[in-house]
């Protein structure tokens, strides 16, 4: 018999919090992690503006061991491991130092790409014929399970330890790795989550692309406009969000606080056939995700009472919205509330989809509905198909019952989870 | 050239990859890094590079897999400073 999964742990390393508490107040409060980005103004990026976690010394050493950041130069595995622990202690679970390892607890948790300052690093030495001066963890940390396997270590997991990636579905994904482990039987307890490194070796290729806004370089908070009319293009984030799931059994019976059970998803791809690309979705398979999500789920449309979308800031929301419509047949003011996260803290790309799922899961538990920042202009495409107020601008304190979490990436690559407020 | 006494320097050099500290308060030139004081294998080659960088010495292949204790280490610091 399939287990029911819950979930009793949340980590977060966002550019506008760090750590739940921080986090939540901000989104709640349409708090803005954007700013301008000194580094990128020197590099003559098109888009200048940023959403970097903001982390201190002091945090990290909680963290690492000195010995441990010597030569460490991997952002993606610094806000992992900060999303992973605080979520693995958040559950209420200790890290033990036992010989043997917890074989049935693992992690599935991704990234697009591992520490690439150390590997740029890396290459100027080898091509300056230093190979022999990387020093012993140029591997590990540019090894793109890196971030599983150091989480692996910190916490002794002795299930399947494992890096997902599939661009920006990639936390989406993950928790639905996790999710499928758990409820087959395969593993009690699961970390799941993304991240994704900082900085403009990882966002350059999007700004030769001119995906990124090069309109906001002076007001960077509002530079991230999901569903606006005046929605200019992409903002560059980073961060970590984590999220420990567990088969229902195992959390009641350690008496663990449940936020939220997960009811299905669904992922899928486009095949870059139709209007799929690369880097186009193909609206077929769109639709098709979150159908089946419903269907696997055992729920229907009426029973949604909140989106967090994908909706990051370019031309194509709209055409987010169509696909979200016409999956749940649902227009005007019976369409679910929806939202996004990216007006606060940009596209953090591989690490979207988990610290979206971190957002999805605290409205639930918490019964809010976060603001939609920088929408004051909702584009009129969008109100063609869904009552304005369905998009809140303001926070919304309300009981939601089911919300729908989804994300799309390059590969024409989609996944979609259905959170469910826990009921025994 | 005012040199530090090579072993103080060596020792100054391990103990941030030193697991045992109980051994490494206990340190001589027969102690072992892997077996006495569960230096990961992994971190010798830092150690090594630090050691290069600490004394402005190079430490080539054959050398580098002798260095497996304290004596030995001495030893090639002291080699490899003579030849400088």
């Amino acid at each position: 018999m399939s287990k029911r999964v819950v979930i009793t742990g949340l980590g977060v390393v966002a550019p506008n919090g760090v750590g739940v508490p921080q986090f939540m107040h901000a989104i709640k409060n349409g708090i803005s992690g954007i700013r301008h980005d000194e580094e990128l103004e020197r590099l003559q990026f098109s888009s200048q503006i940023s959403g970097k976690p903001t982390i201190s010394e002091e945090l990290v050493l909680r963290y690492f061991t000195e010995l441990e950041l010597r030569n460490f130069k991997a952002t993606g595995i610094l806000y992992g491991m900060i999303a992973g622990i605080d979520a693995w202690k958040d559950a209420g679970l200790a890290i033990e130092q036992h010989t043997e390892p917890d074989w049935n607890s693992g992690t599935i948790f991704g990234t697009g790409t591992s520490g690439i300052e150390k590997f740029r690093e890396s290459i100027y030495k080898i091509d300056a014929l230093q190979t022999r001066s990387l020093g012993s963890t140029a591997v590990a940390q540019t090894m793109n399970s890196g971030i599983s396997a150091y989480l692996g270590g910190k916490l002794g997991l002795g299930n399947q330890v494992t890096t997902n990636s599939s661009a920006c579905t990639t936390g989406t994904e993950s928790i639905l790795m996790g999710y499928e482990r758990i409820k087959s039987g395969q593993a009690e307890r699961m970390l799941v989550g993304s991240t994704s490194d900082s900085g403009p070796y990882i966002w350059g290729g999007f700004d030769a692309m001119k995906i990124g806004t090069f309109k906001h370089n002076a007001t960077p908070e509002q530079g991230s406009r999901p569903m606006s009319a005046s929605a200019s293009g992409i903002v560059y984030g980073s961060g970590a969000g984590a999220l420990v799931l567990e088969s229902l059994d195992v959390a009641l019976e350690r008496k663990a606080r449940i936020y939220g059970e997960i009811i299905g998803g669904n992922l899928n791809s486009g095949g870059q056939r139709g209007i799929g690309t690369m880097t186009a979705p193909n609206s077929m398979a769109v639709q098709k995700c979150i159908a089946d999500a419903l269907k696997n789920s055992g729920v229907a449309a009426e029973e949604i009472s909140a989106i967090n979308g994908h909706l990051t800031a370019t031309s194509k929301d709209a055409v987010e919205i169509q696909n979200w419509s016409e999956a749940l047949g649902k227009t005007g003011t019976d369409f679910p509330y929806i939202n996004s996260i990216k007006s606060m803290i940009g596209h953090c790309l591989s690490a979207a989809g988990s610290i979206e799922s971190v957002a999805s899961v605290l409205q639930l538990y918490h019964g809010f509905i976060f603001p939609n920042s920088n929408c004051e202009d909702v584009h009129p495409e969008i109100t063609k198909i869904i009552d304005e107020s369905k998009i809140p601008r303001a926070v919304l304190e309300k009981e939601i019952s089911i919300i729908a979490k989804a994300s799309f990436g390059f590969g024409d690559v989609n996944g979609c989870i259905l959170f469910k407020k826990y009921q025994k | 050239m005012n040199n530090p006494e090579p072993f103080e320097k060596l020792k100054g050099i391990i103990k941030p990859y030193v697991k045992n500290q109980e051994a490494f308060e206990n340190i001589t030139e027969a102690t072992d890094f892997i077996n006495d004081l569960n230096i990961n294998s992994a971190n010798l080659v830092d150690i090594i590079l630090d050691i290069e960088e600490a004394f402005q010495i190079e430490i080539d292949n054959e050398s580098m897999e002798k260095m497996l204790n304290v004596k030995a280490a001495l030893d090639i610091i002291s080699d490899k400073l003579s030849e400088k």
